[in-house]
């Protein structure tokens, strides 16, 4: 299964798992639940952070807490 | 006559960040507002009030408003999140609010309704305020209000908080609110911990589940319980096997899924494709490589150019008003103590307070405008991962930069940095940026050790001192924040997880409270402190043991034009020179002698006043006051070497050391009130007196 830093601008993906507990929560409150679907909407001047779209709005993050969030590509 | 108000009703103010929540308070309240302090906490209480005429009767009823600090969620994470969830969850809390007003986005309702419905399910009596309702019409999406009422059983009011439209509505029902049943139960809680509950419902004497559930797992943050209450709770929680974590976790997935039902049966959205909103053809160019960073240097550049540049002129007014306030009552008042102390101690301290009010304000009107527009959050994303390594957040460039004007409104201007160790490192580091008022200092003695016509290359080799002593402190400060970062415990897990807002227009009644508001602060607080430091000062430096002063008129009665050389004599013998001297044998590594020394504590008030005292304490032997302080300075002769006292070494030393060294009462006396507590200001003032030592006794002892 891939992570959210593995994917690239303009791919969407659905969001399976988290693998920092604590992290997790906070991006639960932030709409980014399990089965919400997500699109790398652009990357910041050196690849990090990555802005993504979720629930309606644009979320940004660090590469490695995206790295926390498993995700299932959609083919 | 119609009565006046009967009964206050206190009113919280809870939503996202971005939500319009600072402009509905503004709007609500004006210039009503009082800022104050949360013990402990570092995040500011904001309470407002105004009167609210009942339509039928035209009573005036008092409300109190506060407005909590935005946030997604009420579960904190931190001390200052913390906020929100101890007024709203604790009938004990002291702003426990009778009515709450949730502001949601209504572009954004999704992730809105996560606290919108934690705040109904802790039973409260509750308004949702819908705000901008106008981008969502924009973007053809349609919002059935009467859906969203219902499935929460509470008044759904749309507002335009900027254009203040839907106001009064909200405003009444304020007044009914009290009066409605409770809001329902939007996600059912009992079941996740059934036992837990309802001990901690009897226990905290509420009726709602909710607020019972978050209360077992946040009782920690609650300030005002006991240790013995804590613990209490804590056997509770013990004994019914229950994890904060993963409840919180089981909750919020519920919710969401009950918001997605929700939405289904209330959310339209319009058929077709999406077309590229204006937000991300902005982006487009703002967060590209190229485009985001130079339109950022432009940025930073208007800021500059007001703080340094236009200010000026409104400073040069001040100054001008405050030296002629001076002269008009040292002229009136009858000579004497009084006299002195009201002009040469209260005014002049007055004076050098209120010359910073126009950097404050324009800096802090740029920040607003910037925020507003959600600009800000993308000078956070892009240099992010440049910074994050010195322990500095996207938001610490701004104060740093403002810091190469003044350090003060920077220091201010920190407070936007939300997590706390990245502002408390911004603000230890803010100083080492060679501020306005070093500016004279290092001129003077650039002008003694370097010709002003010599060259390095094409570049004139007096600018290029000057530019590299600014590069110095930049790089200082780097070095600081890198150190700290890693000396600093925090309990607070760094974060970046931030949203992106969509670009408004800034709205400008907002930026003009926020102006006023900070000026506020700053007189009031930093003010009591600045003032009473600068009377000490000057009676240190106009007053001297039994009667010296006298024997030194005495002395030079008979002398004409002696103004100067009594000057310099009388600074010498007051407490400020007895200080200066006593400090000698400390300072004589670092090239410096007791002339020195007195400067350095005069320089204490603003550096700048360093100029003015070493020019007073070298009159002695000018008899027609006639050298410039330049030569005078060169002139001096070292009795040791026989030769020039201000050798280069000298001249670099004390450059490095007025470089480094906290020498501004003013910084400290805001430091102390941005981070409630002298500690900071403290450590501040001994690890920069600390490097400023180092750096000036390395450059001597190498140089000379």
């Amino acid at each position: 299964m891939k992570n959210l830093a593995e994917l690239h601008i303009g791919q969407e993906a659905t969001i399976d798992s988290f693998s920092d507990k604590e992290l997790a929560l906070k991006l639960m409150e932030m709409g980014c639940l399990p089965g919400e679907k997500v699109h790398i909407e652009r990357k910041a001047p050196f690849g990090d952070p990555i802005a993504i779209a979720v629930s309606g709005y644009l979320l940004s993050l660090r590469k490695q807490e995206a790295e926390s969030i498993h995700v299932n590509t959609v083919k | 006559m119609p009565p006046t108000s009967t009964h206050k009703i206190r009113v919280a103010l809870v939503g996202n960040p971005n939500s319009g929540k600072t402009t509905l308070f503004n709007t609500l309240t004006g210039l009503n507002q009082k800022v104050g302090n949360f013990p402990g906490i570092t995040v500011d209480k904001k309470v407002g009030a105004c009167q609210i005429s009942q339509l039928a009767s035209k009573n005036k009823i008092d409300t109190e408003f506060i407005d909590l600090p935005g946030t997604y969620s009420l579960y904190p994470k931190s001390l200052d999140e913390s906020v929100a969830f101890q007024v709203l969850c604790d009938p004990k809390n002291e702003h426990h609010p009778q009515v709450n007003i949730i502001i949601a986005d209504a572009s954004n309702l999704k992730r809105s309704l996560c606290l919108a419905t934690q705040v109904t399910d802790l039973k409260t009596p509750a308004i949702l305020a819908l705000n901008m309702m106008d981008l969502v019409e924009q973007e053809g999406i349609t919002i059935d209000i009467q859906q969203i009422e219902e499935r929460l059983g509470i008044p759904v009011i749309p507002i335009n908080a900027r254009k203040k439209m839907g106001i009064g509505n909200l405003k009444q029902a304020i007044l009914k609110a009290q009066e409605q049943a409770t809001p329902k139960d939007f996600v059912e809680i009992h079941s996740i911990a059934p036992k837990l509950i309802d001990s901690i419902r009897e226990s905290v004497h509420t009726n709602s589940d909710y607020a019972a559930f978050q209360v077992a797992c946040n009782y920690q943050a609650i300030t005002h319980f006991s240790e013995k209450r804590k613990q209490h709770f804590q056997q509770i929680v013990k004994n019914n096997g229950f994890i904060a974590k993963r409840a919180q976790a089981t909750e919020t997935v519920r919710r969401y899924k009950a918001i997605d039902q929700l939405l289904q049966t209330c959310i339209s959205h319009p058929e077709g494709e999406k077309k590229q909103t204006l937000t991300q053809k902005l982006d487009n160019v703002l967060t590209h490589p190229i485009g985001g960073f130079a339109f950022f240097l432009c940025v930073l550049f208007f800021i500059f150019q007001a703080i340094f540049s236009w200010s000026a002129y409104p400073m040069d007014l001040i100054d001008g008003f405050f030296a002629s306030l001076s002269e008009y009552v040292g002229n009136t008042l009858p000579a004497g103590a009084i006299n002195d102390l009201v002009v040469d101690g209260i005014i002049a301290g007055l004076g050098g307070i209120i010359i910073f009010v126009p950097q404050i304000a324009f800096l802090f009107a740029f920040i607003a405008i910037l925020e507003d527009t959600g600009y800000m959050a993308r000078v956070s994303f892009i240099t992010d991962k440049l910074l994050r390594g010195f322990g500095l957040n996207g938001r610490s460039i701004i104060p740093l930069l403002s810091g190469a004007a003044c350090a003060i409104p920077a220091v201010m201007s920190a407070r936007t940095i939300a997590n706390w160790k990245e502002r408390i490192i911004t603000i230890m580091v803010v100083p080492l940026m060679s501020c306005a008022a070093r500016l004279p200092v290092y001129t003077l003695l650039i002008s003694m050790m370097i010709p002003a016509d010599q060259t390095w290359f094409v570049f004139n080799l007096q600018g290029l001192v000057m530019m590299g002593f600014y590069l110095i402190g930049f790089l200082a400060a780097l070095a600081v924040a890198w150190i700290m970062k890693h000396l600093l415990k925090s309990k607070e897990k760094s974060y970046f997880v931030m949203e992106m807002p969509t670009y408004k227009t800034p709205d400008w009644s907002t930026v003009g409270i926020t102006i006023i508001e900070k000026v506020k602060v700053f007189l009031i607080d930093a003010g009591k402190i600045i003032i009473a430091i600068s009377i000490i000062l000057w009676v240190l430096s106009s007053y001297a043991p039994a009667n010296h002063f006298e024997l030194i008129e005495q002395r030079y009665e008979t002398v004409e034009n002696a103004e100067a050389m009594i000057a310099a004599e009388k600074l010498e013998a007051s407490y400020a020179g007895i200080i200066g001297k006593s400090i000698e044998p400390v300072i004589k590594p670092l090239g410096f002698d007791w002339k020195i020394g007195i400067s350095l504590i005069t320089s204490f008030a603003a550096r700048e006043v360093f100029v003015g005292t070493m020019s007073t304490i070298y009159s002695v032997g000018d008899a027609d006051n006639s050298k410039t302080i330049r030569e005078k300075l060169l002139s001096e002769i070292n009795p040791e070497t026989g030769e020039s006292f201000f050798t280069p070494a000298v001249g670099i030393s004390l450059m490095l050391f007025y470089a480094f060294a906290m020498q501004c009462m003013s910084t400290l006396a805001i430091v102390f009130r941005e981070t409630n507590g002298w500690k900071w200001p403290l450590i501040q003032f001994f690890y920069m007196s600390g490097l400023a030592y180092l750096a000036s006794l390395l450059a001597y002892q190498l140089m000379s």
